[in-house]
């Protein structure tokens, strides 16, 4: 019986070595030596430098204020949508959910043709007389970018966890006295922790490390640590320092999965 | 009789078009324990929601104490609900969700610690505070329900069928343990439930609901007794209802054969109902008997044995410790007293339907 289950899971034992174990091995590899293979920790020193350092402290603000604006949008409509059971929740899930059936980057490239001095938002403007709107090639655009794109991996989850919540636990805070406001931050927001903790890991993270963004609506101005490591594989050629950095944003991620899961665990 | 406490006045409801509560008139008193009895989609649980506040009633009026609180949000009635399948807040101890009420109402914290501690040994569940609600069985669950709701001093509790996921010994124990603390806390209980028992068992006062209307209203021995229709008396315990004709004052026609009874004003050649219970009727000699049968079924249900007994193209039910195998001659006799005489249904929701409970 155990070995046939083996055996079923020998496609993803391969697949996880292939592309998850092996690579992360040889990230660790390249970003651990030199060109000559002597073992170096001047490729994960290399994020001292003034240039690394700032885009990295740029990539964690500019994701932490998506993650937050992503968190404010996201409640109150996943609030509604848990409200709304049956046929109408469903139809607006839908349309949150739709846009993401869509490419990625063709999502991206849609808000640099609208977002652009000569795009169709400033269009607009000018014909109403309007002033023009120059956010392309600056963070603004960048966190729009994060937010529009990373919005659905919020409200989600926030929606899965509130509409979990049992009706009549939120009539029972009524029920001892509690109004609108104390209910909520009571029951319902206590509640919905393990929701805002998957929400918020599943925008921070991708925000944290995206490239394709910054790129399209940051031009080449605004260098995110994801810009920086993509050109060192792709432009300098230089896998021994891209690798350096990825890990280095590694652990930053990994700080932040166990900041959520000791604070999950203190919910608990 | 108490003083009265709440009152409900023309009070209707309807969901989607669908009437639920048409018309509804209550009068529910101090100290007492009163049960809303019916089976589901009756209007019962939608009743207890109206007393609590979670819904409004299309038409009507809710008088508590002598105020009009219809339109009074829930967090300001002088009332708590136990709801069915406990409610009770996951991420807080117990001790922090009996203090729920009280750390809304900003009461001290001594005050606050002196009643968790009274509402626990209330609910026989001393030093379990610090533990999350849970690790608890779903009995102690409830019991913290019911905890949590009565250290706000209610007036009233209303309880939404609160021993519904609980299995038959630990309801029957949880039913001797709400009686006890109803005496204790002296305060007026509203019991939802379509358990007959449970309303027979605990009640002051049944109010047997069907259909949106209220069937009747009576101690549990009126009500188990003297049904005043088909539907009630079916929905309480087994009985036979047999269609029959009153011949005159005292003297019935049951499936052609004549019986005394007790009852008088139902005039003369009138089509009518009778209740017999299952324990009401006497299996004897055939000779002796008003009218003859053959028993057709037997089974042992541990108390009494429970017998069909064929007789004038009837199937009576008949409930008796005495076993009659089956194809035994029997005669039947039923005591006057014990033949109840119902006026015949005037609407549909009035008639007996079969339920599966």
């Amino acid at each position: 019986m155990n070995s046939k289950k083996n055996i079923l899971a020998a496609p993803y034992a391969v697949w996880s070595a292939v592309f998850i174990v092996i690579p992360l091995c040889m990230i660790l590899y390249y970003g651990l030596t030199d060109k000559t293979g002597a073992f170096t920790l001047e490729n994960i020193a290399a994020i001292a430098s003034v240039g690394h350092a700032r885009a990295l402290w740029r990539s964690i603000l500019l994701s932490v204020i998506s993650t937050i604006i992503c968190f404010l949008l996201a409640y109150p409509l996943a609030m509604i949508l848990a409200e709304k059971k049956g046929r109408a929740g469903g139809f607006i899930i839908l349309l949150f959910i739709l846009p993401m059936w869509m490419n990625f980057l063709l999502r991206t490239l849609a808000w640099q043709t609208l977002l652009e001095k000569t795009g169709v938002i400033n269009g607009i403007l000018s014909f109403f007389g309007l002033p023009s709107l120059r956010i392309i090639n600056t963070s603004y655009a960048i966190v729009l970018g994060m937010v529009y794109n990373f919005l659905p991996f919020m409200v989600l989850p926030l929606y899965n966890a509130l509409s979990k919540i049992d009706e009549n636990v939120i009539n029972a805070a009524k029920d001892l006295g509690a109004n609108k406001i104390q209910t909520f931050f009571h029951v319902i927001l206590p509640l919905s922790v393990p929701g805002i903790i998957s929400g918020i890991t599943m925008v921070f993270v991708p925000a944290l490390t995206t490239f394709v963004i910054s790129t399209l609506l940051g031009g080449s101005k605004v260098l995110l640590i994801g810009n920086v490591i993509e050109q060192e594989f792709t432009q300098a050629s230089n896998w021994h320092l891209g690798s350096g950095l990825s890990i280095v944003l590694m652990i930053f991620i990994i700080i932040n999965m166990i900041v959520t899961a000791l604070f999950e665990k203190a919910e608990n | 009789m108490q003083k009265e406490l709440i009152k409900l006045e023309h009070i209707s409801k309807s969901f989607d078009g669908q009437m639920v509560l048409d018309d509804l008139e209550l009068k529910i008193h101090e100290n007492e324990f009163v049960t809303l009895l019916g089976p589901s989609g009756c209007g019962k649980t939608t009743t207890l929601r109206i007393l609590g506040g979670f819904v409004h009633p299309d038409t009507g009026s809710v008088i508590f104490d002598g105020q009009n609180i219809t339109n009074m949000p829930p967090n300001k009635r002088q009332l708590n609900t136990v709801f069915q399948k406990y409610a009770l807040f996951t991420h807080m101890t117990i001790a922090e969700n009996i203090a729920f009420g009280l750390k809304i109402k900003n009461k001290p914290k001594s005050y606050i610690e002196d009643k968790i501690q009274y509402a626990l040994k209330l609910v026989n569940l001393e030093g379990y505070g610090k533990r999350m609600p849970d690790s608890l069985s779903g009995g102690q669950q409830q019991r913290i329900a019911i905890a949590r709701a009565i250290v706000n001093e209610p007036k009233v509790l209303l309880l939404d069928e609160p021993l519904g996921a609980l299995d038959l010994k630990l309801r029957q124990e949880m039913q001797y343990e709400l009686i006890r603390m109803k005496n204790e806390l002296g305060i007026t209980f509203v019991y939802v439930t379509h358990d007959q028992e449970e309303a027979l068992t605990m009640s002051d006062t049944i109010v047997v609901m069907n259909q949106g209307y209220i069937q009747q209203i009576g101690s549990p021995e009126s009500i188990y007794n003297e049904p005043e229709n088909a539907f009630v008396a079916d929905f309480i315990g087994d009985s036979n209802i047999i269609a029959a004709t009153m011949i005159e004052d005292k003297c019935v026609e049951i499936l052609g054969t004549r019986f005394s009874c007790v009852d008088t004003g139902f005039g003369r050649s009138r089509p009518v109902d009778v209740v017999i219970r299952p324990e009401d009727v006497e299996l004897v000699e055939p000779e002796n008997g008003i009218i003859t049968g053959v028993v057709t079924h037997l089974i042992f249900k541990g108390v009494h044995y429970e017998m069909e007994v064929m007789a004038n193209g009837f199937e009576w039910l008949v409930h008796s410790t005495v076993l009659s195998p089956v194809g035994q001659k029997v005669g039947i006799r039923v005591d006057p007293f014990n033949i109840q005489i119902m006026n015949k249904p005037e609407s549909e929701d009035e008639e007996a339907v079969a339920l599966e409970l």
